[in-house]
């Protein structure tokens, strides 16, 4: 960016204070040539920078998604970390265009702050990591455990409201950082430490000897995680919610990103509209006819990412669980295209 | 009876409290409590130095480019740190997310930089301008190896030029030319405009419009400074091309577009890299900012007493991450829309007024100290308010005030942390960031340690760089 030109600019509009017309967050971020994810930046499988520097992640997956859709291009993606406290603002302001930071989708965030939620990428909920020598194989046995927990979070207020829900005392051993709390757990300061489900694994596989841990299979809060846009451009939350539901639907189709191309032949009617082999379902959100098929291609179906990110294979090691399709015994559900 | 006298001294001779054993029992041993904070301190230091020697150097893994060098260590029942962590993150903990192609760039222009510095910080070493010659020759010589001929023409220019510049004009040309001063005025400003305007229209024709307005108005300013402080040496000529010059260099190299060099924009800049930029730049812009607030606030002028009195106070009573938060994230609320002022730009300004507010403070303390009469003899003398000031008041204050100044350069250094709270992410970010990688889980010890001694390795430079600033310039205070 050429500061010299933007300071030009900045002062030629202010002095002439010229109302430029609103322009669509489409138009804006076609203009600048990229679309400006905001990610949480350290949070493992869903955003973080390899040993390269490249960004990888299910969030960071979802931000190349939206690129690809208006750019052909997952690389036109920019992803700037966003702390918890500022993101609802950074996304207010204009600052990133799309906020994918497995943010939980709660009733307040959604009306009270200016912002939409379009989807949900991931169904998290809270739950409880024990050692195995503690002889404990359900939450209900944890009465007078100790828990080790990170401060401020929505984590802590779940945990409370559940031992009190069920009668039961409980002692909290609060740290400021997930660290630091779960190097606390390992040294065997705290008997359970807890946390979203998909963060439970992650650190699991840091401890010292991760087999000798179990997650109990309680899950005491509903956290949908998922990306979430300035309210007001129906245009622009439009495109963010069907990337995400183009995703989910491929897979339900069972088209990858291997076999896209050949899926363009396929006699499947809903498989033709899904890829716009003769329809042009793109321009009802100011994009082309191919949109899906560049998600498709360029960053792969919701199985795909999954499994790349925080899957089985991966060191979270996450079965799908409620992630699965709905034809798969899970809620992962997506409206038809068509 | 005689009895023989044999001389001995009143005294007897002193303990022996020379030579090592001397020192060891009048420091360590003199009383039972020196003795058992002695022996608590031996204990404390067995007990940590020897687990830290063997955890981060022993017992380490250092070889390698993959996790399972070190997953095979921990196995083989090694519980050392694990440094090839470090080491394949290398290139992001010190550039960030720098293109891999470009990162010589950010090279050249710290190398250009350090040598730069070198004498104007090391006066004593190389005083003379023999030494100073050799060492930017062999700069030079090193570039043109390294990075080719145009790099090298560059780093030459820049560096020998000041010797030239210091040659060009003696004395007053235009004054002994027209014998009027608001005609020789009139002319030199011509003169500077003139040079101005030609050299951006021959950068704008010939080699790139983008930088031609910054190139004509550098040129502009050199002019300015040869016209009219003639008395300027080769040293205080690099000074000058170090604000002027330089920042238009590392501006265009860093950022690209021009000249054929790719853009990167200033979202991709990141690790100890950046963390240099923004020190850097806080530094030297907030230590001029805090001079003049300073003289400001102690103006006689009420308007501009006023400004600075009130804009010092305010952002003293601010923390610096509302700073920066104001200026990353509410700013861009107040603007019309589709207008952006780049992010790192909006941040290297908030910490360059926050600390020169700061120092404001600072340098306000060494001027109360200089005694009236340095004022009193200066205004007899005839000198004006500037003279004055820049030749006899400030140098005394600047130096009375280097321990107070290090102290916020330190403190700056380190705040360059706060902004991982505006997307930017310096070394610290990186490494926090790289924590969460999946394929590299569990590795936070090694991240943190990295950062750490980096930092200290850059704040205790900056410390020993005061104390010998203060022993050279000020030996009498000693």
């Amino acid at each position: 960016m050429n500061v010299f030109k933007t300071l030009a600019v900045a002062s030629a509009v202010s002095v002439c204070m010229a109302g430029s017309a609103v322009a669509s967050t489409l138009d804006a971020v076609k203009e600048k040539g990229y679309v400006n994810i905001g990610v949480s930046g350290k949070v493992i499988g869903f955003s973080a920078p390899d040993a390269q520097g490249k960004w990888t992640g299910l969030d960071v997956d979802f931000g190349r998604a939206v690129a690809a859709v208006i750019f052909n291009d997952p690389e036109k993606a920019r992803f700037t970390p966003v702390a918890f406290k500022e993101a609802f603002t950074a996304l207010q302001s204009g600052e990133i265009d799309i906020l994918s930071r497995n943010t939980t989708w709660t009733y307040q965030r959604d009306t009270k702050l200016g912002i939409d939620f379009v989807g949900t990428i991931f169904y998290d909920g809270q739950g409880f990591m024990v050692k195995k020598s503690l002889g404990v194989t359900s939450a209900k046995d944890l009465n007078g455990a100790s828990v080790c927990t990170q401060a401020g979070t929505t984590t802590e207020l779940n945990l409370s409201d559940y031992f009190v829900s069920k009668g039961m005392a409980y002692k909290p051993v609060v740290y400021e950082s997930a660290d630091e709390a779960t190097v606390i757990y390992d040294t065997g300061r705290c008997d359970v430490y807890t946390t979203d489900t998909s963060g439970l694994a992650a650190r699991r596989s840091t401890l010292g000897n991760p087999k000798d841990n179990i997650i109990l299979p309680e899950i005491i809060s509903k956290e949908p995680l998922g990306p979430a846009v300035r309210q007001g451009d129906q245009q622009w939350s439009d495109i963010a919610r069907w990337t995400l539901f183009a995703m989910i639907n491929a897979e339900e189709l069972g088209i990858t990103s291997q076999n896209v191309d050949e899926m363009m032949k396929s006699k499947n009617p809903a498989i033709q509209r899904f890829l716009g082999v003769d329809t042009n379902y793109g321009e009802f959100m100011g994009l082309t006819a191919d949109w899906a098929y560049r998600v498709i291609k360029h960053v792969g179906n919701y199985g795909e990412v999954y499994d790349r990110n925080v899957g089985p294979a991966t060191v979270l090691g996450l079965e799908r669980g409620v992630n699965a399709l709905w034809t798969n015994g899970g809620i992962m559900y997506a409206p038809p295209i068509r | 009876m005689s009895e023989t006298w044999i001389p001995s001294p009143s005294l007897p001779s002193p303990k022996l409290d020379s030579g090592y054993a001397g020192w060891v029992k009048n420091n360590l041993f003199s009383t039972p409590g020196n003795l058992l904070l002695t022996l608590l301190s031996i204990a404390l230091l067995v007990l940590t130095v020897p687990p830290l020697l063997r955890w981060g150097i022993l017992d380490a893994t250092w070889l390698g480019d993959s996790r399972g060098v070190c997953d095979e260590a921990a196995q083989g029942g090694s519980t050392g740190a694990c440094w090839v962590f470090v080491k394949v993150r290398w290139g992001v903990f010190l550039y960030g997310f720098y293109p891999l192609v470009e990162r010589w760039r950010v090279n050249f222009t710290f190398f250009v930089l350090a040598v730069a510095l070198f004498p104007l910080f090391a006066p004593i070493l190389l005083g003379t301008t023999k030494r100073k010659m050799v060492l930017y020759l062999l700069a030079a010589i090193t570039v043109l190896f390294w990075l080719g001929p145009i790099p090298a023409t560059f780093i030459a220019c820049y560096l020998f030029a000041p010797f030239a510049l210091d040659r060009l004009l003696q004395g007053k040309p235009f004054l002994e030319l027209f014998g009027n001063q608001v005609v020789a005025v009139l002319t030199g400003i011509g003169s500077a405009l003139l040079v101005g305007v030609i050299s951006y229209y021959g950068i704008f024709l010939y080699l790139d419009e983008k930088a031609a307005g910054a190139i004509g108005l550098t040129a502009l300013v050199l002019t300015l400074f040869l016209l009219f402080i003639s008395r300027l040496t080769a040293s205080g000529w690099h000074w000058v091309f170090l604000f002027t010059v330089y920042p238009v260099f590392a501006f265009f190299m860093l950022v690209g577009d021009i000249f054929g060099l790719p853009l990167v924009e200033t979202h991709f800049w990141g690790g100890l890299f950046l963390t240099l930029v923004v020190a850097g730049s806080g530094m030297a812009t907030a230590l001029p900012i805090g001079i003049l607030l300073a003289l400001g606030r102690r103006s006689d002028l009420p308007v501009i007493k006023v400004l600075c009195v009130s804009f010092i106070e305010f952002v003293r009573g601010v923390p610096l991450v509302s700073v920066l938060f104001m200026a990353s994230v509410m700013f861009p609320l107040f603007l019309p829309e589709n207008v952006t002022f780049n992010k790192l730009l909006r941040a290297l300004v908030g910490i360059a007024f926050f600390y020169a507010a700061y120092m404001a403070e600072v340098i306000r303390g060494g001027l109360q100290a200089i005694p009236k009469g340095q004022y009193e003899a200066a205004m007899a003398l005839g000198w004006p308010y500037w003279k004055m000031m820049s030749l006899i008041i400030i140098p005394q204050t600047l130096r009375l005030v280097i321990p107070g100044l290090a102290n916020n350069f330190l403190s700056l250094l380190k705040d360059t942390t706060l902004v991982a709270v505006i997307g930017l992410l310096d070394l610290l970010g990186v490494a926090k960031a790289s924590m969460a990688d999946k394929e590299w889980l569990g590795f936070t010890k090694e991240a943190y340690i990295f950062a750490a001694i980096v930092f200290w390795i850059f704040c205790f430079a900056i410390s020993r760089y005061s104390v010998y600033l203060e022993k050279t310039y000020h030996p009498s205070h000693q």
